[in-house]
């Protein structure tokens, strides 16, 4: 019959209709920003720089290699080299970031410099509501603003902060039995 | 539409069927990029007989971003971001194709976990690239919004997976040379399984609700046809190549990954008309859901990732490759030439809604402005992937 096809249709929309009153799963609209899904662990949004400790200065991981600044595909990272050394997590004298900026109005989120990171130093943020009034200077986001301490990260991804933690306790562990400079940690290794 | 002011240039007007009405002038319309329904910005230019199309040109290029210049100047691994905004419905298998081409001109082998995973994924894009196509025909028909409503709310829960997997619902930049990027957990898979289970309840409801309607088939039956011959001459492929009939898919043909592995069927259509693209689109949605089913029961605990292949200052040997897979669109391939150096010599992508989207001509050509927004949906083109 003709216009049967169309009342099966209709009864579908019916169905559908009605039942986003009873069915969860028919009804999924939330309503942002009054209620918020919670977001998966491994949801990436910007970069951003770790430090160790509490001071943002002393404790950041970052030792200015340029690696991320060099594989970042569209190359929003922009770093220069201290003129002086301060001790890493392991003591040992290495350079640091005088000036760490990541244009995050070019950043395409794709998580390339925490891949390439030998020291496990940039890692991807979940903050998502970065509007901005002003086009330039706010989206660019200079060295202060990029570091975040390490218990934000276990904050935002724990598992992954436990991993890199046990890593780098590692790291360090293996380092201190054989104090001798010609033993490179397999971490320093990949820098050099 | 606006009348437009540059001309087509070599307007002969073709002959008008006998029995003609009045024989009006040709008139030039320039359809899109602001068309409501040309997805994207495409923008054609039609010469119209009253309502009927007597010649049409697409005008390309309005989302140009050089993306294989690009890719020539960045990393192997560079690219791998970009390729995501090629086709911004099918991330995952563009990551796919990328990653298989840069495989077979490294020699890479990928762990069979991984190769698993590609697969679940790959058919999670069919599924809701497949979804979302039907919606936006069904939009381009006049059925404002509601279809394409109950297609994006089962590819909203595919692509809450994407997010919980690789961290970005749309941008999932997933696959890495060697394997993927993480490991799924197996919460994931259980999560995975279950709305990969529920999706045939949704496939009946979408069907009830559009395949019997009348009005969806006297819009699309006999409309926009196409021969086998001009589609395998014109180098049309996926779901628009076997709407024709032809018996061409590359999961079959090239067998690559672990298709081998899986018993599925692919669907043909007889009559090349719109109506057979739409309803290739639903079978191969049941035929995906029967591969993800067969994957979520094999698949076993293992690596993910090829643990020699270096990230950083990856250099393939000097040679060339074609990797190319079955996207949800069509064949999509990706062509490398390595010099030995950190960057490709040459980077080519072989996009498919570019090269169907070529007979777009062929399919218009004596039907009604409107049917030409109906055959444009059914084309299924992104821009990003055409215009590149
Ligand atoms: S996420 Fe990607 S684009 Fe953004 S800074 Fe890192 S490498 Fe560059
Ligand atoms: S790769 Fe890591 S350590 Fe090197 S400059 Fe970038 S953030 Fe710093």
């Amino acid at each position: 019959m003709i216009g049967s096809g169309i009342l099966k249709g209709m009864a579908v929309t019916a169905r559908n209709f009605v039942g986003s009153y009873f069915e969860k799963d028919r009804l999924i609209t939330v309503q942002y920003p009054e209620e918020r899904n919670p977001l998966p662990e491994n949801y990436r949004n910007f970069p951003f720089l770790i430090y160790d400790g509490d001071d943002p200065h002393a404790g950041l991981r970052c030792v200015a290699c340029k690696i991320c600044e060099k594989e970042c595909p569209p190359q929003c990272i922009y770093i220069v080299k201290s003129d002086d050394k301060k001790p890493d997590y392991m003591g040992k004298p290495q350079l640091y970031p005088k000036v760490f900026d990541i244009d995050i109005s070019v950043c395409m989120s794709c998580q390339i410099c925490v891949e390439v990171c030998p020291f496990e130093a940039i890692k991807m943020d979940k903050e998502f509501e970065l509007s901005k009034r002003e086009r330039f200077n706010h989206l660019l986001q200079r060295k202060e603003e990029l570091s975040k301490s390490n218990d934000y990260y276990h904050k935002i991804c724990p598992t992954d902060a436990a991993e890199v933690d046990a890593k780098l306790a590692e790291a360090a562990a293996k380092k201190k039995p054989a104090p001798a400079p010609s033993a490179p940690t397999p971490v320093s290794a990949a820098v050099s | 539409m606006s009348a437009t002011v540059q001309t087509l240039e070599a307007m002969e007007r073709p002959p008008v069927s006998m029995g003609s009405r009045l024989e009006g002038e040709l008139l030039e319309v320039s359809m899109g990029p602001q068309h409501p329904s040309t997805h994207g910005v495409f923008r054609m230019n039609v010469a119209l007989d009253g309502e009927i199309v007597r010649k049409l040109k697409p005008v390309f290029g309005y989302l140009h971003r050089n993306h294989e210049k690009i890719g020539e100047n960045t990393s192997y691994l560079g690219s791998m971001p970009y390729t995501d905004r090629l086709d911004y419905f099918c991330s995952m298998t563009n990551n796919w194709a990328y990653a298989l081409s840069v495989e077979k001109l490294a020699g890479i082998q990928v762990p069979e976990r991984a190769e698993y995973l590609r697969i679940i994924l790959a058919e999670l894009t069919r599924l809701q690239n497949h979804a979302s196509l039907l919606g936006f025909l069904l939009n381009d028909m006049g059925a404002w919004g509601t279809p394409l409503m109950y297609a994006f709310r089962e590819r909203e829960k595919i692509l809450d997976l994407f997010e919980s997997l690789s961290g970005s619902r749309m941008m999932c930049d997933y696959m890495r040379f060697g394997g993927c990027r993480v490991d799924a957990s197996d919460d994931w898979l259980v999560g995975a399984k279950k709305i990969v289970d529920r999706f045939p309840k949704f496939l009946d409801e979408f069907e009830e609700l559009i395949l019997g309607n009348e009005i969806v088939i006297g819009r699309t039956q006999n409309v926009g046809k196409v021969s086998a011959e001009l589609a395998i001459n014109a180098g049309v492929t996926g779901p628009m190549l076997r709407a024709c009939g032809v018996n061409y898919d590359l999961r079959k043909v090239d067998g690559y990954g672990y298709y081998p592995h899986f018993k599925f069927r692919i669907p043909l259509g007889e009559h090349g008309d719109t109506y057979d693209r739409l309803m290739m689109r639903a079978l191969e949605m049941r035929e995906s859901v029967s591969i993800l089913q067969q994957a979520f029961a094999q698949i076993q605990p293992g690596p993910v990732l090829n643990p020699k292949v270096k990230i950083r200052a990856f250099r393939p040997p000097i040679g060339e490759a074609y990797g190319r897979i079955e996207g949800p669109k069509g064949e999509l391939g990706f062509y490398l030439i390595s010099d030995g150096g950190p960057n490709p010599y040459r980077y080519r992508v072989r996009p498919p809604s570019f090269i169907n989207l070529t007979i777009l001509e062929d399919m218009c050509l004596g039907h009604t402005v409107a049917d030409v927004m109906v055959i444009l949906g059914s084309v299924d083109i992104v821009m990003g992937e055409v215009d590149r």
